[in-house]
């Protein structure tokens, strides 16, 4: 996936590989959840591109990008149970209820909800309810998945457990995943590269051990001494 | 025609006093004289009056106050019978005046009135349509045509019984498309092209003068509402209200009334 | 903070609030207590009365549903104007408040100007053979008309307060704009919807002045409980204040029925 935003606020290419997720990190206001809302579609693109494969998506609407997102405070439907959240994508695109029930099962075994499928958003926590937004957004098939602070809403004590049984069920998803974080430690834990973000603009790319190695400006510096926290 | 149980005897003797009011005034064109000294007289006087009422008594209280300046004549105009009703209710009033006696003469029973009621007016109906006449009315028996959209008063009110009344003097069966509350909302149904003829007093028609078009109803003059006033028990100023009621059915009371095209009871 | 601190202002928004609720319910207690009790069973089921409340419940129904259908979109654009320049974001909502403020009478004559069979598109309707005053369609019309406007505030009410990012969320997940609204946005605020539709009924239920004016009065067909007990009250008070009664507990059942029984222990 390579994605090209040129307009005010922020100029940023983005080049992701499908097994490679590539974080984007950057201090609060730095124009990272724009980048990701823009690439969702939620956001129009004035000048740029996305390219996911040979499709072009900057023309297309959101519904039709076929990009999951895990947002930050996860945004599940409180009107509807896990199991009827995680059959949305595929009801919304003509299943039956039944099949679209059927299809669902096994993305709910694969994130432990086998025995929350009848519960309602509010009866989870923060850890369950992560779950059900990526079961929710990797049922949809997408071809790329995008995911918004993941740890950010969850109690600190959980984080790390949490953060590794995402980092298994991220290298079992085959496209472009792009992961907006300020977290020194999801980076290590859940990305292969990463871009800095800094009042819009790129300031260093690469492995998190080559911004270890070579911080290029103060912020990288004091992200990557933040790690062991 | 309707009976007219207990206050008949009543009315036939101030009919003939209005009578010889009526034959003095025509005959030897003397003034209507105020009995009460114009300085005497001073406060406010409410008046609750049938709407078919509406202008000639906004006349009346215009031409009052200009003989007692210091006299403020507060009216309101609705069906005669929410008005009984308001005053059987305890509404605050001085005067009342309705557009037939039957309803007055609830108020009579209530023991609310503080004299007999002088009869001074009556009215009749007459037939309008509205000015293009789109159903092509030419005589009351065409609004017994189902084709024929006609709005009456509802027969709760003075002016829906009396077209009862006519209709069966007539021996019409007319299905009305609406019964309306008061005879304004059946003029203003009429005005607006809504129904195609609508029965009213000969009075509103006058009113809504050329915005509707009369149909002349021969058997009309035989279907009389005569028009009733009485003040109150629960009066305040008495005085100011009796000078009012006196200078309604005074010679130039009588003649405003005439010129709005009420008929002598 | 302790309690007698807190009791001062306390006592007056009491006072205050009872008085507030004697205002309103005493009067209704007035038709209670004046109620012709050993009359109340032949006056119920005369005739009259039974034809009045059919057709007051035939319409009120469908009065609700009329604006349930127009008034949700309403109230979706109504609540996503806040993005608009500000003329045509307070004209927006001055129009929606009009019926509300506007004396129902006065909006009859201007319903019977626009669709009366003289009106400005009334007059094409005739020429189609279809004329609206004085028909049971007309009560609709007149009842949609002065209660829609509690529907639209109640959902707008509703949107504002909901978070709408689970639209974002839904659209992520390929579903369509008008999937979006139907499958995320009305259930979100459901119990908006559900408010508004109660109140809406409660007033097309309640309503007298653009019904008479509009559509008039006529038994069976446009003579709702209102009318009724206003023509009866100019006869019959008994009459009149057993139609009252029968409007009055039919509201304050629908009021207190349709509240609690709609969600079923979903809030996010």
């Amino acid at each position: 996936m390579r994605i090209e935003r040129a307009d005010f606020p922020t100029s940023v290419t983005l080049d992701v590989r499908a097994g490679q997720p590539l974080a984007l990190v950057g201090p609060n206001g730095a124009g990272k959840t724009t980048v990701l809302h823009a690439i969702a579609g939620h956001l129009p693109i004035m000048i740029g591109s996305i390219q996911l494969g040979d499709r072009e998506l900057v023309e297309l609407a959101p519904e039709a990008r076929r990009i999951g997102v895990v947002f930050q405070d996860f945004l599940l439907f409180p009107h509807l149970t896990v199991a009827d959240n995680v059959a949305y994508g595929l009801r919304m695109c003509g299943s039956g209820r039944k099949p679209a029930r059927a299809a669902t099962l096994p993305w709910l075994e694969r994130f432990d909800l086998s025995d929350l499928a009848g519960r309602y958003p509010h009866e989870l926590s923060g850890g369950q309810a992560q779950r059900v937004a990526l079961a929710r957004a990797l049922a949809a098939e997408p071809e790329a998945l995008l995911l918004d602070e993941p740890m950010a809403a969850l109690d600190v004590e959980i984080r790390d457990e949490v953060r590794a049984q995402l980092a298994d069920h991220l290298r079992d998803f085959a496209g472009p995943t792009v992961i907006v974080t300020h977290s020194a430690a999801d980076v290590a834990a859940l990305a292969a590269d990463v871009v800095v973000l800094e009042r819009g603009a790129v300031t260093q790319r690469g492995t998190w051990e080559s911004l270890r190695a070579a911080p290029a400006t103060p912020y990288v510096a004091r992200l990557v001494e933040r790690r062991e926290e | 025609m309707n009976p007219r149980p207990a206050l008949v005897a009543a009315a036939t003797a101030t009919v003939a006093a209005l009578v010889l009011v009526g034959c003095s005034a025509s005959g030897a064109g003397s003034t209507g004289t105020p009995t009460a000294t114009p300085d005497s007289l001073k406060g406010t006087v409410t008046v609750l009056a049938a709407a078919s009422l509406t202008e000639v008594y906004r006349d009346l209280a215009t031409q009052f106050e200009k003989l007692h300046p210091n006299v403020t004549i507060t009216q309101s105009f609705g069906g005669s019978s929410a008005l009984s009703t308001q005053i059987i209710q305890g509404a605050p009033a001085d005067l009342l005046a309705t557009a037939n006696e039957a309803t007055m003469k609830t108020v009579i029973d209530a023991g609310l009135t503080d004299e007999t009621p002088i009869l001074y007016a009556s009215n009749v109906l007459t037939l309008i349509v509205p000015p293009t006449n789109p159903a092509h009315v030419a005589t009351i028996a065409d609004i017994a045509d189902p084709a024929v959209k006609v709005a009456l008063c509802d027969k709760t009110v003075p002016c829906g019984s009396a077209a009862l009344t006519l209709l069966a003097v007539e021996k019409l069966k007319v299905t009305p498309v609406t019964l309306e509350t008061d005879v304004k909302a059946v003029v203003t149904k009429v005005e607006l092209d809504e129904v195609d003829a609508g029965l009213v007093y000969v009075t509103d028609a006058q009113t809504a003068g050329s915005r509707v078009t009369q149909i002349p109803v021969p058997d009309a003059a035989n279907v009389v509402n005569r028009y009733p006033i009485a003040v109150l028990k629960g009066s305040t100023n008495k005085a100011a209200a009796t000078a009012f009621e006196q200078f309604i059915f005074s010679t130039t009371g009588l003649a405003v009334l005439k010129k709005a095209g009420f008929g002598t009871p | 903070m302790t309690p007698a601190r807190r009791s001062g202002p306390a006592v007056i928004i009491w006072v205050i609030a009872a008085l507030a609720l004697a205002l309103l319910v005493l009067p209704l207690l007035g038709i209670l207590l004046s109620a012709p009790w050993p009359h109340l069973p032949a006056l119920l089921v005369a005739p009259e009365t039974l034809q009045a409340l059919g057709l007051s419940l035939l319409t009120g129904v469908i009065s609700t549903f009329c604006c349930l259908v127009l008034g949700i979109p309403l109230a979706v654009v109504l609540a996503r104007s806040v993005g608009w320049a500000v003329v045509p974001r307070r004209l927006l909502r001055a129009a929606v408040t009009v019926p509300l403020v506007l004396p129902p009478v006065v909006g009859g004559l201007a319903l019977l100007l626009l669709l009366g069979r003289n009106g400005i598109l009334g007059k094409y309707l005739a020429q189609l053979g279809i004329t609206l005053p004085f028909t049971t369609g007309a009560v609709v019309i007149a009842q949609t008309f002065v209660a829609m406007p509690f529907l639209v505030f109640a959902v707008e009410g509703a949107l504002r307060g909901a978070d709408r990012r689970v639209e974002l969320a839904a659209a992520s997940l390929g579903a369509t704009p008008f999937q979006v609204f139907r499958t995320i946005t009305v259930p979100l605020v459901a119990p908006g919807i559900a408010a508004g539709a109660v109140l809406c009924f409660a007033r097309a239920l309640g309503e007298f002045g653009a019904t008479i004016t509009f559509a008039g009065s006529y038994p069976g067909v446009t003579r709702t409980l209102p009318i009724a007990s206003y023509l009866a009250s100019q006869t019959d008070l008994n009459q009149s204040i057993a139609l009252a009664l029968v409007l009055l507990v039919v509201s304050v059942a629908v009021l207190l029925g349709l509240r609690d029984r709609w969600l079923p222990g979903v809030r996010g």
